[in-house]
Parts: structure tokens; C-alpha cells; sequence
């Protein structure tokens, strides 16, 4: 449905004879929400629009390895799970740096075994395999950023 | 030395919150910023804006080398750590002095004596101040000894931990040589200083804390807070004056904070934290934190300070303004943290669709975010605090209520409807809750709602 420069004023003035402050129309392709500004000054709704010129301490670097994804590729090979972290974040193999890993490749795993952690906002999460099989590559590194759809490791689920 | 251009080495509420007074003094603002928050809220606010970093905190907030050289090369002759990261590091604050810039804290020698917390301990205990029976803990055996004397339940804490984190709840002899083991291995990792101590878990105690400011010589003591509403150690609502203590109790707290303080020959803003032990009366030294709190406006509110612009003055080599007598309490505050968190504490980062805020008298909102923003993961999860002033408690949580229905934060969970519904639980209504209170609070909702 089109929305003319008509529809928008009959609705503007919907709104303004009505003494509401806020008009939600839904209609079946359509969603329109009028507001307006300031409502009863009870609230503000500000936005601060200037973009700030970064300068920079440094002469600039080449490449910003921390934000480069890993060969986290999407695809994994048929017949196999991909493990995707439950929240995005950093990946972490073990509890704490120098303890060894939740799991190697070749390890055995169910739906409920701990393959790693996230880290968000200082908050740890628990990564689950999700499926009873066998992992057979990490495809995100220890300490990487991980996105909620990169692949964290991939798993031959068991027979 | 007249502070003229100060770096602020922060993101967040904290940052737009520095900036602020800068505006208001005509010093000018130059924010440190790293590549996940050169677009954000505070960066469009200063005047400057200088890239610290990549994202990872320890390669731009955490890295002090990256800090002072954003700060020499935008000709800043100043830098506000603001909290967490690196504010109460004596490397910052070494580096700082070594390139000849003013570091908006304590000195270094301060900054070692209450980051080390057993160091801090005896430092209160020479101040005369009580402290929670404990001691270290160097091994096993060590620690048995301490437990004996103590009793249980006790906390196992890390030395150069703080702020609520690295903490071990150890409830019988049985669990100590497990909750050691972790603990060790959590703090080695966490703060590079594996040494732990035990204290007495005191189990209806009361977070209070006083807030002073010194100049090196003298100090004054600017109210207490109460800090008691925490979920897993963390501070979630806050209030000045801490509600139900008597007089002699706050103006002992008073007097044990200045004490410390004094004994410091502190020149800063600092908080000294205590521990209320509701069912005793009495109360013990907790830590010292060496910097500006999350909650300072609380206290702002209820005193008509600025104490960002306290913290400058005394920063600049000036002599206390403030004395105790021109310090009147007026008044109740509440803050409550809007941290981007589903209602069962979940972490929720993303973009944020839109953000109205409630004004009017007595209210104050410190946001680092806008509609837009967006919410990174790397960092903690605080967007903004709602802060409200009333002439009593009753008008201030009141007022509290009223505004919560009014913010609208979208695009993200937050913790307003917990804060909304929380301010209805007579408890806390009540006030003078304990530690322990919101989590049992929480669990009563959710056998609550399994009910209905």
C-alpha cells in the first residue's frame, strides 16, 4: 500500500483533533506510528546527531586484527553440526587461562556437555555441543570474538 | 596546575558524565575512545575524540601506554580514568606523573596501600577502624587456621580483587579446600595476583559506604549510601542517606571513614566501604575504592555537590573547598542501574531502537547510550541510571516509581521492569534490607510466577 502526502495529513490531523499523543496504526501491510514530540512534558526524546572526527595517537594500522573474523566460515561439511555460541562474545576452550580445554577434536560429547564459554558484558555463558557426537574441528580460536552465527566447533553427531 | 584540556579515558554513562562538568567549567573534553565506541553517545558529546584502541578492553581501556599517548597527542594536560579499567591503577597513574600529565586520582603510593586489600586492612586496623575477622590465606594449611578462628560460613576474596568480584562463598570446613583451589586459580587470572584471604561471611549485613574527599591534608566526609540491593555481588539500586541507621551509628561511620582517610593523607575522591551488621549494630571496614563510584549522584543529589568537579579541584593541587558544616544533607535519592540485561540477568547487547526519558523536577538520568547506540558486548552492561531526589524516602521512591513507567529503553532488555517491580516489594519498601534480600526476592517471584 502507498501512503500519499494526503494519507500522512489526514492522519496528522487525526491525531491533532483527537488530544492523544501517540496514534498506532496497523493495518495489513502496513505499520504507522504518529507521535508527538514532547508529549505533556513528562519525557524527553533527544539525539545528539553530531558525528565526531576520530583523531588518531598513531600513525594509522595496517589492519585491526581483533575485528577480523576467523575462517569461521559458515558451511560446514555434510552430515555434521555446526555449534554456534548462545549469545555473541568472546570464545573461551577452558574455564580459565591455563586449564586445559572443555574439549579436544576426537572428543565425545552429548547434547548437554559444556564445549566452552562466552564471554558477554563480563558475563560468562555456557556453550552446550546441543547433540550427542564426536568434535571434529575448532573453527573459532581460544579468546576470538564470536558473532551468533559464526561456528564455534563442528560435531559428527553419533550414529 | 589548572586543568585546561582533560582526556577522558572511559566509555559509557561515566564518560557523557565527565564531559558534562567539563562543559559546565569550560575545560575542554578529549575522550579516549576505542574502535567499538567512536560513534557512541559520549564521543558526540566531547569535544574531542581520540582512538585508543581495538575493541578488546585490554588493548585500548586497559592498556595505560595507549592512554598516555591518546593524552600527549590531543594536548591534553589531564586524564580522568572514571571507574573500573584503569582508575585506580598505580601504572596509569605512575605513567601519567612520568609524561607530565595530572592523573584525576590518588597518588600512586595510595592507590598501592588500599589496592592491595590486606594491605588496606591494615592500614584501617592502624586508623583504628574495625575489620571483618579474617586473614590470609597462602596455603591450605594457612587457611584452616584462619577459618578455625572465624568460623563459617566465610568468604574466600581475592587480594587485588574488589568490587564485588572474585568471591568465593565457603559454607563448611568440608568446601574449603575446593573454594581455595578455585579461588586461587580465579583471582590468578582475573587480577595476575593469585594471593586470596578469608572473612567472615556476615549473613544479614548491610552494604553501606561513606563517600570522602581529601586534599593530601585534610578531609571531609560527604554522606553515606546504601549499596545493599546487589544481585551476585553486583550493585543494582542504591540510596543516600543509607535509610534506618540511628545517628550514632552514622556519625561512627562518619568518623571511621575520615579516620582512614586521614591516616592516607588522601587527595582524592574515595569511597570507604563498610559492612552493617544488622543483627550486632556494629559494623566493620570492608575496602576502600579509590576513585569516583558508579553511584556517586546519590550523593550529589542529596548535597547539591558536583563531585566531579570536587574530584578536579583537588586534582588541580587546590585545598579542600568543602568543610564539613557547609555539607547538608537534604532530603532522599535513589538510583536505579539500567543494565542491558534480560530479567533473569542474561546479557543483552545490540542496537538500540529507542530511548525516552523521564523529566521533571528531581530527576536525573546519567545515559551513555541514545537511539541508535549500539550496545557492544566487550564491556560491562551499565546504559544509564535513573535518579531520583525527594524530600523523604517514601516521595523519593515514589517519584522513582513514576519515572520508571515514563523510561522507555527498546531494542534491548533491560533492568527497568525488574526495578519497577522491586519498588513495590515491602521490604524494600521498608528499607534497610540486607545483601541478601534481592535474591531472595527474585526467588520468591519466580515460585510466584511457576504458580500462577
Amino acid at each position: 500500500m502507498d501512503l500519499t502526502p494526503d494519507d500522512v495529513r489526514d492522519v496528522v490531523r487525526a491525531l491533532d483533533g483527537s488530544g492523544l499523543d501517540e496514534l498506532h496504526l496497523e493495518l495489513a501491510d502496513l505499520t504507522l506510528t504518529v507521535r508527538r514530540e514532547g508529549a505533556a512534558g513528562w519525557t524527553a526524546e533527544q539525539e545528539v546527531r553530531r558525528r565526531p572526527a576520530v583523531e588518531r595517537a598513531e600513525p594509522a594500522e595496517t589492519a585491526d586484527p581483533a575485528s577480523t573474523p576467523g575462517p569461521a566460515g559458515a558451511a560446514v561439511p555434510e552430515g555434521t553440526v555446526a555449534v554456534h555460541p548462545p549469545l555473541l562474545g568472546t570464545f573461551y576452550r577452558a574455564p580459565q587461562p591455563g586449564a586445559p580445554p572443555y574439549v579436544e577434536v576426537g572428543d565425545e560429547v552429548d547434547a548437554e556437555t559444556v564445549v566452552g564459554i562466552v564471554e558477554t558484558m563480563k558475563m560468562m555463558t555456557p556453550v552446550h555441543a546441543g547433540v550427542r557426537g564426536t568434535v571434529t574441528e575448532f573453527r573459532t580460536a581460544n579468546g576470538e570474538f564470536a558473532d551468533t552465527d559464526a561456528v564455534l566447533l563442528v560435531v559428527e553427531p553419533a550414529p | 596546575m589548572r586543568i585546561r584540556r582533560l582526556l577522558v579515558a572511559n566509555r559509557g554513562e561515566i564518560a557523557a558524565r565527565v564531559i558534562r562538568t567539563c562543559a559546565r567549567l569550560g575545560i575542554s573534553s578529549v575522550l579516549a575512545a576505542s574502535d567499538a565506541d567512536l560513534d557512541a553517545l559520549p564521543a558526540r558529546m566531547a569535544d574531542r575524540v581520540v582512538r585508543l584502541g581495538p575493541a578488546p578492553a585490554a588493548q585500548s581501556y586497559l592498556d595505560p601506554a595507549a592512554v598516555v599517548r591518546a593524552a600527549l597527542a590531543a594536548g591534553a594536560d589531564a586524564v580522568h580514568p572514571g571507574y573500573g579499567f584503569l582508575s585506580e591503577s598505580p601504572a596509569l597513574a605512575r605513567a601519567c606523573a612520568e609524561a607530565g600529565l595530572v592523573f584525576v586520582g590518588p597518588s600512586v603510593a595510595t592507590l598501592e596501600a588500599v589496592g592491595d586489600k590486606l594491605t588496606a586492612r591494615s592500614h584501617a586496623l592502624d586508623a583504628g577502624l574495625p575489620v571483618v575477622p579474617g586473614g590470609e590465606a597462602a596455603d591450605l594449611a594457612g587457611a584452616r587456621a584462619v577459618a578455625d578462628r572465624v568460623g563459617y560460613p566465610l568468604l574466600v576474596k581475592a587480594v587485588g580483587g574488589g568490587g564485588g568480584r572474585g568471591m568465593k562463598l565457603v559454607g563448611s570446613a568440608a568446601e574449603l579446600p575446593d573454594a581455595l583451589d578455585v579461588a586461587v586459580a580465579e583471582a590468578g587470572a582475573a587480577f595476575g595476583d593469585p594471593r586470596v584471604y578469608l572473612e567472615r561471611y556476615v549473613t544479614s549485613g548491610r552494604h553501606v559506604e561513606v563517600q570522602v574527599l581529601g586534599d593530601g591534608t585534610s578531609a571531609v566526609a560527604l554522606g553515606d549510601r546504601d549499596c545493599s540491593v546487589q544481585r551476585r555481588y553486583q550493585k543494582l539500586l542504591e540510596e543516600a542517606p543509607a535509610p534506618l541507621l540511628g545517628d550514632d551509628v552514622r556519625a561512627a561511620m562518619a568518623d571511621a571513614a575520615l579516620a582512614l582517610a586521614t591516616h592516607l593523607g588522601y587527595r582524592g575522591l574515595g569511597t570507604v566501604e563498610l559492612l552493617h551488621d544488622r543483627d550486632r549494630g556494629s559494623f566493620h571496614f570492608l575496602e576502600m575504592n579509590a576513585r569516583i563510584q558508579v553511584e556517586h549522584p546519590v550523593t550529589e543529589m542529596v548535597t547539591g555537590l558536583d563531585l566531579v568537579a570536587e574530584q578536579l579541584a583537588v586534582a588541580e593541587g587546590l585545598p579542600l573547598r568543602l568543610h564539613a558544616e557547609d555539607v547538608a544533607v537534604r532530603g532522599h535519592a535513589v538510583e536505579c542501574r539500567i543494565n542491558a540485561e534480560d530479567a533473569r540477568g542474561r546479557p543483552s547487547p545490540g542496537r538500540i531502537e529507542r530511548v525516552v526519558l523521564p523529566v521533571g523536577d528531581g530527576i536525573r538520568v546519567d545515559t551513555g547510550v541514545q537511539a541508535g547506540s549500539v550496545v557492544p558486548p566487550h564491556y560491562d552492561s551499565l546504559l544509564a541510571k535513573l535518579v531520583v531526589h525527594g524530600t523523604d524516602r517514601a516521595d523519593a521512591l515514589a517519584r522513582a516509581r513514576a519515572a520508571l513507567d515514563l523510561l522507555r529503553i527498546e531494542g534491548v532488555a533491560t533492568t527497568a521492569p525488574v526495578h519497577r517491580a522491586l519498588l513495590d516489594d515491602p521490604e524494600l519498601v521498608a528499607g534497610g534490607v540486607d545483601t541478601g534480600s534481592f535474591e531472595r526476592w527474585q526467588a520468591r517471584r519466580r515460585d510466584l510466577a511457576e504458580v500462577s
